[in-house]
């Protein structure tokens, strides 16, 4: 019963399948898996606007919307009718098939990502070698379809918002990447089904995922801050500040283009997050060996909504980050810190196994972090401020 | 330590978070058409005209003086003054309206009207549904829509309005005064006459008379 139920889309796919004659199989395998992808994950999209807007609602001590249906649950219902129905405006100057393809190359990379990321137990789309390699070669071409974007709309808000992107995302990709790699390092495979495997034993009845050790922990900091700088979110929403660049690369697109933006934009946290899901937090384990008979999908999501949640949690605290403190963030912090990290992920490695190990990299990593911090990325302390004319 | 404010913030944002499901002081939110509060006593939207008494033609303070008119800024309101006069509330014959439009989509609430008018004729209400879906005729208040009685004064703006009553009730108390001054004088003086006249002619007859 516990596998079944745990193996149950494996199954409904295969009784499915069962139909049709042999040679055709494998691509109806593929096209189910495309199509459930391409059907789940926008509907999870709709449902995360709507508690983002009430979580964020709440972090203000509002209400957030309620009127839509039960608990306002249908908001995204008459969002998608209102974007459906506006007028799509190309303006007159944009590079009109440009303009066009940027929204949909954006999702179709965007989804191109979900389909190495295992989603449970045998839950993976194509087990591909390298496929981490893969999900990276995609989201970095995210970083085209923006630059796409704001270029081909002729408009400074739009350009000045992609050049701010494209900045970032590329200081940002590094970071992911490196990170990444002390995962690699350890795990001795580029294949996320391995990665997510090697995570999937317990000690007494406690997980053995990569964010328990010090380098994992560490590495999944800066994951994190790469992960929210790479989705364009608060606090590193430069590229679509809307205080100073009305709303970036996308100014130009209304109707559903724009709706496409926002879906793109939300389906990359998606996969960040189920990337960050996979590399750090067990994949599709179970956090306690005793809860290992609920279903290895429902963790994947539930880990990834987790995720999401404290993407909106941020996004209600923190202010935005000035263009010059991002940069500095990025190159004189955390990549210096995941670059020693990866030194003592290799240090970790070679320690063999002991409690020498776990001390002696998490008082590395604590004071380089305590450090780089004082030294890098010390405040300014100014003085009081003083009038000349004035006072 | 680097981060330190960062998780700080974090704490205060969750505690926010979840003190909104708890605690009734943090959720101010009035869900309007459902709930709503009793509006401030100083609330003010728009002008109406103050009648006396349960006519609303009769009992109309507005006795066309056009000063509203000229002293509003935006120019919204719109006032003809009628040709013949009817006895104000101090009995006096007064000109009277015969129109009085505002016109709500042009209106500040700036409350100059209010303040100028010498007759305590024309007050801020604190109705605000006032929205329709004809945007030239429903939003030009003709007097009838705009006439409210004096009980509807007192109930929105009761301090406001007994104030008002008090300075009318003075006023109307020193005309009286003065009328029945006049009158007395009136009187006396017809007495003198008639005691001179009287004295003239012995058997005249009593017709006039001090009323």
């Amino acid at each position: 019963m516990v596998t079944t139920l745990d193996q149950i889309f494996i199954i409904l796919r295969n009784w499915i399948t069962g139909f049709l004659p042999q040679a055709w199989r494998p691509a109806v395998d593929v096209v189910l898996g495309v199509v459930t992808i391409v059907c789940l994950f926008p509907g999870l999209f709709a449902l995360t606007t709507v508690f983002e807007r009430k979580g964020l609602a709440r972090i203000q001590n509002r209400l957030g919307p309620n009127r839509t249906g039960p608990f306002g649950f249908f908001q995204p219902v008459a969002d998608g009718i209102k974007s459906l129905t506006k007028e799509d405006i190309v303006p007159l100057n944009a590079d009109a098939a440009v303009h066009f393809l940027a929204p949909v190359v954006l999702v179709v990379t965007v989804f191109m990502g979900f389909a190495v990321l295992p989603m449970g137990r045998n839950m993976v789309l194509v087990d591909m070698d390298a496929g981490l390699l893969f999900f990276f070669a995609m989201g970095a071409s995210t970083e085209v379809t923006v630059f796409m974007a704001g270029w081909s709309s002729r408009n400074k808000y739009s350009l000045l918002g992609a050049m701010r992107a494209v900045a970032q995302m590329i200081s940002y990709e590094v970071v992911l990447l490196l990170s990444g790699v002390s995962v690699v390092m350890i795990s001795g495979s580029l294949s996320l089904v391995k990665i997510a495997a090697a995570q999937n034993h317990y000690t007494g009845w406690l997980p053995n995922w990569y964010i328990f050790t010090p380098w994992g922990f560490a590495g999944f900091v800066m994951f994190a801050i790469a992960a929210t700088a790479e989705t364009n979110r608060s606090p590193f929403d430069l590229p679509e500040g809307e205080s100073e660049l009305v709303a970036g690369y996308h100014t130009e697109y209304s109707g559903f283009k724009f709706a496409l933006f926002f879906l793109g934009e939300y389906l990359a946290m998606f996969s960040i997050s189920g990337l960050g899901t996979t590399l750090f937090l067990g994949g599709w384990s179970a956090p306690f060996s005793f809860l290992t008979w609920v279903p290895s999908w429902i963790w994947f999501f539930a880990k990834v909504m987790v995720s999401i949640f404290v993407f909106i949690w941020m996004r209600g605290t923190l202010p935005r980050l000035r263009q010059d403190q991002l940069m500095n963030f990025a190159w004189k912090f955390v990549l210096p810190f995941t670059l020693i990290n990866l030194m003592v992920t290799a240090l970790w490695r070679f320690m063999g196994e002991g409690w020498e190990r776990w001390v002696v990299c998490t008082l590395i990593l604590a004071a380089v972090f305590v450090l780089m911090g004082k030294v890098g990325m010390g405040r300014e302390h100014l003085g009081p401020r003083s009038y000349r004319y004035a006072e | 330590m680097l981060g330190e404010g960062i998780v700080k913030g974090m704490l205060e944002t969750a505690r926010n978070f979840a003190g909104s499901y708890v605690s009734k002081e943090r959720l101010t939110t009035v869900q309007y058409p459902e709930e709503r509060i009793a509006p401030i006593e100083a609330a003010r939207v728009f002008p109406f005209l103050v009648y006396d008494g349960a006519d609303w033609e009769a009992g109309m303070r507005c006795v066309a003086c056009q000063i509203c008119e000229k002293e509003c800024p935006p120019k919204c309101i719109y006032i003809d003054k009628s040709k013949d006069k009817k006895p104000d509330a101090l009995g006096k014959p007064q000109f009277y309206p015969s129109r009085f439009d505002i016109d709500i989509s042009v209106c500040m609430s700036c409350q100059i009207c209010v303040e100028v008018c010498p007759f305590e004729a024309i007050k801020m209400d604190n109705e605000f549904e006032l929205a329709t879906d004809d945007r030239f005729g429903g939003l030009l208040l003709d007097r009838k829509q705009l006439s409210k009685s004096n009980r509807y004064y007192h109930s929105i703006h009761p301090t406001e309005a007994a104030e008002v009553d008090a300075r009318l009730a003075g006023e109307k108390a020193k005309a009286d005064a003065k009328a029945k001054a006049a009158a007395g004088a009136a009187a006396k003086a017809e007495g003198a006459a008639k005691a001179d006249g009287a004295a003239k002619a012995k058997p005249g007859s009593p017709t006039a008379g001090g009323d």
